[in-house]
């Protein structure tokens, strides 16, 4: 019987919660707190708990501090283990925020990401304790593919 | 709604998908056309519109259309193919601003061949392509579950497992 452990899923909107959805799987049994920016999205995940944050993107990178400061929130309430994500830029933040503790963070690239790492996956690689891509051409170096969310 | 449901996604505004598909609605006044503008500055005129619905309506509204066309972004596709409805979409551009950069054509290019799956070149090949799948919309996604590959999980939950 493997430890039951603090997982914090998170995720931006759009397409990036909905991949984190398609991997529930792979928690099931722990004890998992979802993050993202829309709070209608619990109704997806209960009876797991869902907290937000602000977001941000490299088009509103003014909005960065208090997306930081949300973030923040959410790793001192969480605590977690381990951290899973598929992006994007918020998620790098906990990830970064996380690095000193020896917290497990795996980088899940997004599907949409088909020719080239995400601006934020190639970042991720100095952060996370592992990042994947859902592409095998795109697997290199310490970025591996273990599959997709189609 | 038995009709056209159209969604640019909650995060950049795609005011030139919205007011094709504005114009489109126009022209066709006997279908149903219901917009997600998002954060775009274009309102429709002739289609319903809505800025953002919860997630759950989302859902609904995509289930319940005959067409659905949105943006190249995984958020819509992966409704679409969970939905078992035909998408077609028009991907984002970075050269008009649309996105930060140029992933959505290389979205449609992978992703796009699915059965099930149209994509747009631009707003005449959009506007052309809506009337004829309204007419005969070919063979919907192929119904997927709800969760990924247990061969992809699994290896998740054995990182999760990990010491």
């Amino acid at each position: 019987m493997t430890e039951n452990k603090r997982i914090l899923a998170i995720a931006s909107g759009g397409g990036h919660f909905v991949q984190l959805l398609r991997l529930r799987a792979a928690w099931e049994g722990h004890r998992v707190t979802y993050a993202t920016v829309h709070a209608a999205s619990a109704v997806d995940v209960a009876p797991a708990p869902l907290l937000t944050f602000r977001d941000v993107s490299r088009a509103d990178w003014w909005r960065l501090p208090l997306t930081l400061l949300d973030v923040a929130i959410i790793l001192l309430k969480v605590r977690p283990h381990v951290i899973i994500t598929t992006g994007a830029l918020p998620p790098l933040l906990a990830l970064a925020l996380v690095r000193p503790f020896g917290v497990r963070t795996l980088w899940v690239d997004s599907i949409a990401n088909s020719e080239i790492l995400s601006g934020s996956g190639r970042h991720a690689g100095k952060v996370a304790s592992q990042v994947i891509t859902q592409w095998p051409a795109l697997a290199q170096g310490e970025v591996d593919h273990w599959g997709s969310v189609l | 709604m038995s009709g056209v449901f159209v969604s640019v996604g909650s995060m950049m505004p795609f005011d030139r998908l919205v007011q094709a598909m504005d114009e489109w609605a126009a022209a066709h006044p006997d279908v149903p056309v219901e917009i997600q503008i998002g954060r775009g500055t274009y309102e429709p005129r002739h289609a319903a519109f809505v800025r953002l619905m919860p997630v759950a309506d989302y859902r609904q509204r995509v289930a319940a259309a005959r067409l659905f066309i949105a943006h190249a972004g995984m958020g819509s596709i992966i409704s679409a193919i969970e939905a078992g409805k035909p998408l077609l979409m028009l991907p984002r551009l970075m050269a008009l601003g649309e996105h930060n950069t140029d992933h959505q054509l290389a979205t449609a290019a992978s992703i796009g061949a699915r059965p099930g799956l149209h994509v747009a070149a631009d707003i005449a090949d959009l506007q052309a392509r809506a009337t004829a799948l309204l007419a005969d919309s070919g063979a919907p996604p192929a119904p997927i579950s709800k969760f990924a590959d247990p061969g992809f999980t699994v290896r998740i939950r054995a990182f999760i497992d990990a010491p």
